[in-house]
């Protein structure tokens, strides 16, 4: 009992870091390309209200990237301490593209930061362009890697596991590097960050608007922002898709639990917006909703690319469906259990020093390696993510998505039409849809990493696998300490900012 | 040639430290957190991991593997 609880509060630990972390990153990514962008009008027009404007969201910039630099390495020792088991397993894969992240991060951002923020009238107009650009690019190639090693969770590709070392061996670097979930995550992900960043920037403009202030450098912050609002928005329309796609083919568990969808259908609907029966129960064939609105054949369209594709239900794949070649969880269990075993004689055999034995084992374990994780699950249902935190999440996402797309494109269309400062009220809307930018990503990332549970890594390890056996007293006190320390920071950023903010853009000159 | 390049950077780095205000309290804050990270949570709360308790990868190697196949 205790040993769950440590790994619920290891859970709990690391959502809350990840929650954090993911606050300040996303502005660092398209905040940097915003201000890449209002440089660059700076240096082709060479006028200095441009400049100004550069100079007041690169401080904001500033201020987010001071609070955030750090918190990333919270989660590195999470990994050491907390889940021990995992990182070991994951080593030798995570490592080469953590090591690209950590030296680009460092040369790119230690070097091109200074000249970014220290560099106005010491180095060209140009190179210091360029410098912006190179931070711009950098942070954005920093998260590439961090996305691909959590691609790679998602979908593991490109390894070995050696039962000598007790980990995933690299096979094949560019199967790893380039493996179409980690880069569809990392689109996704990335194009999620220029929504909060553009967001961030029309609600500050906003409000500067509505106080009478800085009026034109306001509306030209807005009118860039709203633009790369607009193109990011969409392309994260089109990444979602392919994510969706991406789901089906290697997480269908995920998408299944995405869409409330217990028994699978051909030509199946996307549900728009629904009320999950909190009493469903697995296999009782009852449907899943006390009311929903869907669209018809959508699912099966982003799912498989055609109307009338079959698209499994969380009861297909529990239970398996021999008419759709669906494999059990309970068949998938044995196979896992004589993974497990196969492991486990492997160890023996080698303290033997039986060969005959060892190889008989590895080719068992070898042939049933795909399913490892399996045999850790107590029950078929274990494979199952709760439903109901990732079906609202998907949802409260994708409706956020789709209001950001038509407030960017109201708002650009305002702006054009240069009298946006007669409308009040939307300005008023503007301010206040900044945090729900940050609701969407958090939304997009419960999605993606609830919906996965209880996998740590898909299909080989069970995050109760993965968790060290800490005593629960011990990550209880980190838990609380971390929400403590977060909160502060928390507050203390926003503190800043808004100081920041309300001196305005003329003071950054 | 490269001496002029190099005290130019140099300076750059120095005269932008200088000058700093809003940087300061930002880098205040940035040493706050480093040394509540490393001061603090690493020594105390994140005190022990795998490299702390074993010694060698084959130790590490037989610990996991205890782990994966246990009952």
């Amino acid at each position: 009992m205790s040993e769950l609880a440590s790994v619920d509060w290891s859970r709990a630990q690391f959502a809350l870091t990840a929650i954090y972390h993911f606050l300040f990153v996303p502005l660092t990514l398209g905040l940097s390309f915003i201000i890449a962008i209002m440089e660059s009008i700076y240096v082709k027009t060479g006028n200095e209200q441009w400049k100004h404007i550069t100079k007041f969201w690169l401080k904001l910039f500033a201020i987010n990237f001071a609070i955030g630099v750090a918190t990333g390495i919270i989660m590195e020792f999470e990994f050491g301490t907390n889940w021990a088991n995992y990182s070991w397993f994951v080593g030798d894969i995570f490592g080469a593209p953590l090591a690209i992240e950590g030296l680009l991060a460092f040369f790119l951002e230690s070097t091109f930061f200074a000249v970014m923020f220290f560099g106005w009238d010491k180095v060209s107009k140009k190179f210091h362009l360029i410098s912006t650009w190179l931070v711009a690019i950098g942070s954005n190639l920093s998260a590439l890697w961090i996305l691909i090693a959590n691609g790679w969770m998602q979908y593991p590709i490109g390894m070995k596991f050696n039962p000598d070392t007790a980990r995933m061996e690299m096979q094949n670097f560019f199967e790893v590097a380039l493996s179409p979930v980690g880069i569809i995550k990392f689109l996704h992900t990335v194009t999620s960050g220029y929504v909060i960043s553009a967001l961030f920037v029309i609600g500050i403009s906003a409000w500067f608007i509505l106080k009478g202030r800085h009026i034109i450098m306001a509306k030209k912050s807005m009118i860039v922002a709203a633009s790369f609002g607009l193109v990011t928005s969409l392309f994260l329309l089109f990444s979602g898709d392919e994510s969706g796609f991406q789901v089906t083919r290697t997480q269908p568990m995920k998408l299944a639990a995405m869409e409330g969808l217990y028994e699978g259908d051909s030509r199946q609907g996307l549900v728009m917006f629904g009320v999950l029966k909190p009493d469903k129960k697995h296999g009782d064939g009852q449907g899943s909703f006390m009311f929903d609105i869907e669209i018809p054949y959508l699912l099966s369209l982003i799912g498989k690319r055609d109307i009338n594709a079959f698209i499994p239900g969380i009861d297909d794949l529990v239970f398996g469906n021999e008419k759709r070649n669906i494999e059990s969880v309970s068949s998938k269990m044995a196979k896992g259990k004589i993974a497990v075993d196969a492991l486990r004689t492997y160890q023996e055999a080698k303290k033997t020093g039986d060969k005959e034995a060892m190889a008989k084992a590895q080719n068992l374990l070898e042939t049933n390696m795909n399913f490892l994780g399996y045999g850790y699950l107590e029950k078929p249902t274990d494979a199952v993510p709760p439903v109901a935190l990732t079906f609202y999440s998907f949802r409260i996402m994708v409706m956020l998505g789709t209001y950001f797309i038509a407030l960017f494109f109201v708002v650009m269309y305002l702006c054009m039409a240069n009298n946006i400062e007669s409308f009040k009220k939307l300005l008023w809307i503007c301010v206040w849809t900044i945090p729900l930018g940050y609701i969407a990503a958090e939304a997009g990332w419960i999605v993606a990493e609830v919906g996965r549970q209880p996998w740590a890594i898909q299909d080989l390890m069970t995050v109760g696998v993965g968790a060290t056996n800490l005593g629960s007293v011990n990550v209880k006190i980190s838990f609380t300490l971390f929400a403590i320390l977060f909160t502060a920071l928390l507050i203390a950023e926003i503190k800043i900012m808004l100081k920041q903010i309300k001196i305005g853009f003329e003071s950054h000159a | 040639m490269i001496k002029k390049y190099l005290k130019n950077i140099s300076e750059l780095y120095i005269e932008g430290f200088r000058n700093m205000r809003l940087g300061k309290s930002l880098w205040l804050l940035i040493a706050i957190k480093l040394v509540i990270m490393f001061g603090i949570l690493k020594v105390f709360i994140f005190d022990e991991n795998l490299n702390t308790k074993f010694n060698t990868n084959e130790e590490k190697a037989d610990f996991v593997i205890l782990n994966l196949t246990k009952e």
